[in-house]
């Protein structure tokens, strides 16, 4: 198939690999080492899309990140991603791609009428149009917006792809391989740093593969290919093309993208699709070059207009040509090398220089190549719709205000140049102040910020000789700080045409009557008459002028569009530049994928999943799980066809009639050794501990400073120094770091050691009135009487050979006990409690039916201290001391806390006996009251109470310890139900506790 | 990321830290009469200054030790990390 648009015998790309690739429906040919944009464009395709607010037809401006309206939604291998920008995206076989924000194609497109009816368009058309009414929003106004800007589909498919990151130190990173970044990076490399050279695109080189200059009697490109391999044999270099630094962040850590798989076809299963690299670099050399900006005209949008530079690199880098009828339109001298490529390949441009007519050595080259050259002409507007068949031009007058002549001349494309901007994104990411270049038009880095330097055409060096001194003397300077070696660098000998400065002039005037669209920002279509409305309704700042326009707010930065954009205010204003001053620059430089940021913690990798070692067992014996923080514990044992419900009740019931067993592994547990060790516990938590015998067990309850419980848990004297902390399962990780706070920071002269020892113990409950009988047989040696282990006692001894703790504790409030062993026998020691527990009728039970137990008990857990409740709230009062000072205290006095009609736990029961009242549900006296209805109090914890057989709730009330008796209702706008309730004791079942003391 | 300098392990990434707010509050005693305002002081009251802050950090993923750090709040420069029984001055 003939690529009509394909020069025979010039670019870089692999002519022996055909890759077939479909747009739109159509199939079409390119090569291997295209990108999609050159290869659509060496077919001849220039529409590729339609406008974001106008649907106006778009073609490709540039040929690389400046790109901003070829972004198309490509699929490639069944994984479909939008937003794809055209000239990034590698030809691969099989891909294929279509047009975005069209319906019902690209060609006709029925949101194109938005373009008729453009005078409703204007700045600011969103805000003042979709204020109000509120009510409209949801129903007229989102829709509207979202449709009329649908830019591409996201895949709702599962990401397949394997992404990674990588942390990777080095003492400097050199961001562009252009002329300065491969000078920087040799001489660094020289001086035997660690370096590493990131290239956004396949090839390295930069402007070297385009320019027309000679380094050392070698081409720019040669050159560089013979610093790129030289490099490459040195160890202490990595080369990384495809890879972008998108972020500059604190400390010097760079954020860079790399596209490891995109480009191959047959990839290996573990080849990541894209790898996420954090750099912390010592030094940081920013050559990240400059991007070409338009100048502003009538229709500058119609596809066939193109960028100068990308004119030329679609030529000398992909063998395209991107029309046959060129007109050249510049303020500048670089331009006419575009002109010199088009006539070296057989194609007679016109050049159109703003400036008056003059001479230099381009000027001369030209006219001696024979090149038509119109001084102080520009283009007025571009004809044609889908694409440049025609330009009105114009003789500018002298102030450049107006026209002395016009005329329309044939053209199938126009090549605009209006000069050069530094790419100093990075550079004012990491704090560098940009200052001003009255000399280039644009902005430079200032003084550096953190420790990074700014080399080449990103730092306004337009010269190659100027761009490869600084690159290897910076280079140089950098790295023997940190190598302390010097090694003596040949600067190499440039060839490059001289050129003479630039017209400081971006936009063209209308003629009179007529009025056609000059945009400044193609990605998100701000004209010219944007900006001016919004200067016009009082926007000064450039910052309200960027929002209320969208200018520069798309995803391409505004890098062909800012400088235009702050140009055409200082006018306005009359201001300079400088005083308008430049909005801010932000990470990511170009959007990534949200697969390559979140990287391999996607699915089971999300985090870790903590398991006990009874899981397996739990797992065989149908348990459903349920996650507590990142551990799993078994919700309930699902027989048969149970629901959650009944399967709960029969778990819960068994413990109360008989005796069941419960994985408490996840429980925290913190070891607590040394001298100081009783008063280090008397301090935190709320009661008195210094007397407790060594074989004793104390419940305890710690409070934040602010008087809020921070946990509650029983802790265990296991001899005279050595104490085990149990707490909450959902806390374990706060309390370990409360008290290293406490330990280290305020409290240093205790001397008092502590660690967690969480996952070094293994622990069973065995809950029931027939606990005791199943213990004395997992202990048939020891004495477990009432009186040899008394409640909150504790007991060392064996299981069947394994080393065991007995603790006499309860949470069901039944006669109990925990028993922990090592974490590697927790199998081991539950498999025994299954069968010795057979003949006690002994069943596990999961998390739901725990919570049933403690519910109707009255015990407090996570939802009752849920940080915003006080000792007395959840009727804790009891163990706060009244003669020792502890953590917390003094809150404790606050007239809010002391207040008489407090907040109080309390049982609610359904007046009907049945509802389940939701968690969460609050309680209101009439539960019809016109909204807002004052809230009484919430729901914290909801049970089916198994001893009395009916639902059970606890709750915070407001004045709760006058409310036992009363009615209220319990209201859920969440699951809409409205539940009529009595408020009664928070506990339920055993108010005396005999039977723990049993 | 922040680039921190534990002063028992080197430096280390942020992501191993966890922030623990100013570090020249000082606790009142305890057992010791402290004044609603004192305490309401050590609880609530917190500077948040632009500029040099002397702060806590913890290594919870690393020693698990609790440290000094001197840092510029509005540049995130880090100027001295120190152990808790060393002064920043
Ligand atoms: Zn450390």
């Amino acid at each position: 198939m003939r690529q009509s648009h394909r020069l025979n015998d010039i670019g870089l790309i692999n002519r022996d690999k055909v890759i077939t690739f479909n747009f739109n429906g159509k199939s079409y040919q390119g090569y291997e080492g295209d990108t999609l944009a050159s290869a659509l464009l060496a077919n001849g395709v220039h529409l590729v899309g339609r406008s974001f607010k106008y649907h106006r037809p778009r073609g490709f401006i540039g040929a690389g990140v400046d790109e901003p309206n070829a972004k198309l939604q490509v699929t490639i291998n069944g994984h479909s991603e939008p937003n794809i920008n055209a000239t990034e995206i590698e030809l691969v076989d099989g891909l294929s791609a279509t047009s975005q924000n069209c319906w019902p194609s690209v060609e006709f497109d029925i949101g194109a009428i938005n373009n008729f009816l453009k005078r409703f368009f204007p700045a600011g058309f969103y805000y003042k149009t979709f204020m109000w009414p509120k009510s409209f929003w949801y129903k007229v106004y989102e829709p509207f917006i979202r449709k009329a800007a649908g830019l591409g589909v996201a895949s709702l498919e599962k990401d397949k792809e394997r992404y990674e990151h990588k942390f990777e130190y080095c003492d400097l990173l050199v961001t562009g391989s252009g002329p300065s970044g491969l000078a920087s990076a040799y001489a660094a490399a020289k001086n035997g740093a660690k370096v590493i050279l990131a290239e956004d695109k396949p090839r390295y080189g930069g402007t070297l593969l385009t320019d027309d200059v000679s380094i050392d009697n070698m081409s720019g490109k040669d050159w560089s290919e013979k610093i790129v391999s030289e490099l490459k044999k040195m160890p202490n270099v990595t080369l990384k093309n495809r890879s972008q630094v998108f972020g500059y962040y604190d400390h010097n850590m760079m954020v860079m993208f790399e596209r490891v798989g995109d480009h191959l076809t047959n990839k290996s299963k573990y080849t990541p699709r894209q790898r996420l690299w954090y750099i912390r670099a010592k030094e940081t050399i920013l050559s990240t070059g400059s991007i070409e900006r338009p100048i502003v005209f009538g229709n500058n949008d119609t596809p066939g207009v193109v960028l100068s530079s990308a004119a030329k690199e679609y030529m000398k880098v992909y063998g395209v040509l991107v029309g046959r009828k060129p007109i050249i339109f510049t303020n500048n001298d670089s331009a006419y090398e575009t002109a010199f490529e088009f006539k070296k390949n057989n194609v007679e441009p016109i050049i159109l220089d703003t400036r008056e007519e003059h001479d230099s050595e381009v000027v001369q080259e030209a006219k001696n190549k024979g090149i038509q050259i119109k001084f102080s002409y520009g283009v007025i507007v571009a004809n044609g719709y889908k694409k440049v068949k025609s330009a009105k031009i114009g003789k500018l007058t002298k102030d450049k205000k107006s026209f002395e002549s016009t005329e329309t001349i044939n053209c199938d494309c126009i090549c605009v140049s209006g000069f050069w901007t530094p790419t100093v994104h990075l550079a004012s990411q990491s704090g560098n102040k940009l200052k001003f270049d009255e000399k280039i038009d644009a902005f430079i880095p200032d003084k550096s910020k953190q420790n990074e330097k700014t080399v080449g055409a990103a730092n306004g060096s337009f010269t190659l000789q100027e761009t490869i001194e600084s690159g290897f003397k910076t280079g140089s300077e950098l790295s023997s700080k940190i190598t302390d070696r010097n090694n003596e660098n040949k600067i190499p000998t440039v060839t490059e045409t001289k050129h003479n400065v630039h017209d400081k002039f971006w936009c063209m005037p209308l003629p009179k009557n007529e009025n056609p669209k000059r945009f400044v920002d193609f990605q998100n279509d701000v004209a010219v008459s944007d900006i001016e409305i919004a200067l016009r309704e009082g926007y000064r700042s450039i910052e309200h002028v960027k929002r209320y326009t969208t200018l520069g707010m798309a995803t391409d930065q505004g890098r062909t569009s800012n400088l235009n954009g702050l140009q055409m205010v200082s006018n306005i204003e009359n201001k300079i530049v400088p005083e308008v001053g430049h909005t801010t620059f932000r990470p990511p430089f170009t959007p990534i994928t949200i697969g390559t940021i979140v990287g391999r913690e996607v699915g089971m990798e999300f985090m870790p999943t903590r398991k006990t070692p009874m899981h397996d067992w739990h797992e065989k014996n149908n348990a459903v799980f349920v996650d507590a923080g990142a551990w799993k514990r078994p919700r309930y044992y699902k027989q048969g066809n149970e629901t959650l419900l009944e399967a709960s009740k029969r778990e819960a019931k068994n413990v109360r009639e008989n005796v069941g067993i419960c994985d408490v592994t996840t429980l925290g547990k913190i070891d607590i050794k040394g001298p100081d060790a009783a008063e280090f516990l008397n301090r935190v938590y709320t009661n008195a501990w210094l007397k407790l015998p060594v074989g004793k067990a104390r419940y305890g309850v710690m409070l934040r400073e602010d008087g809020m419980i921070m946990d509650d848990g029983t802790t265990t004297r296991i001899s005279e120094n050595h104490y085990h902390m149990t707490t909450t399962t959902a806390q374990a990780a706060n309390v370990l770091s409360h008290l290293e706070y406490y330990l280290q920071i305020v409290w240093p002269e205790l001397n008092v050691n502590v660690v967690s020892t969480t996952e070094q113990w293994a622990g069973a409950a065995i809950a029931g009135p027939k606990s005791r009988d199943m213990l004395s047989k997992l202990f048939p040696d020891l004495d477990v009487s009432n009186e040899a282990l008394p409640f909150m006692g504790y007991i060392e001894s064996n299981l069947f050979g394994v080393p065991a703790r007995i603790f006499r504790i309860s949470f069901s409030g039944e006669l109990a006990y925990e028993v922990n062993v090592e974490s590697n026998y927790g199998l081991f020691m539950w498999e025994k409690m299954m069968e010795i527990g057979q003949e006690f009728n002994n069943q596990p039970y999961g998390t739901e039916a725990l919570s049933t137990l403690r519910i109707e008990m009255g015990h407090v857990a996570g939802p009752e201290l849920d940080g915003r409740t006080i000792p007395q709230d959840v009727s804790l009062d009891g163990l706060v001391s009244k003669k020792k000072d502890f953590i917390g205290k003094n809150s404790l006095g606050k007239e809010a806390f002391i207040l008489e009609n407090r907040q109080k736990i309390v049982g609610l029961v359904p007046t009907d006996r049945k509802s389940s009242i939701p968690e969460g549900s609050h309680l209101v006296e009439n539960e019809k009251a016109k909204l807002p209805n004052p809230k009484l109090g919430h729901v914290s914890s909801s049970c089916w109470s198994v001893e009395n057989n009916n639902p059970f709730s606890l709750a915070i009330v407001n004045d709760g310890k006058n409310m036992i008796g009363k009615k209220l209702f319990a209201v859920s706008p969440l699951k809409n139900t409205s539940i009529e309730v009595e408020i009664i004791s928070s506990h339920y079942v055993d108010p005396e506790g005999k039977r723990v003391r049993s | 990321m922040l680039h921190i300098n534990c002063p028992f392990c080197g430096l280390r990434a942020q992501k191993e830290f966890a922030y623990g707010g100013d570090a020249t509050v000082k606790r009142p005693e305890l057992n010791k009469e402290v004044s609603k305002e004192e305490w309401d002081n050590f609880v609530y009251m917190r500077k948040s200054p632009r500029g040099k802050h002397i702060e806590l950090w913890h290594h919870i993923s690393g020693c698990r030790q609790w440290f000094k750090v001197q840092r510029d709040t509005a540049t995130h420069e880090i100027f001295k990390t120190a152990k808790m029984s060393e002064e920043i001055v």
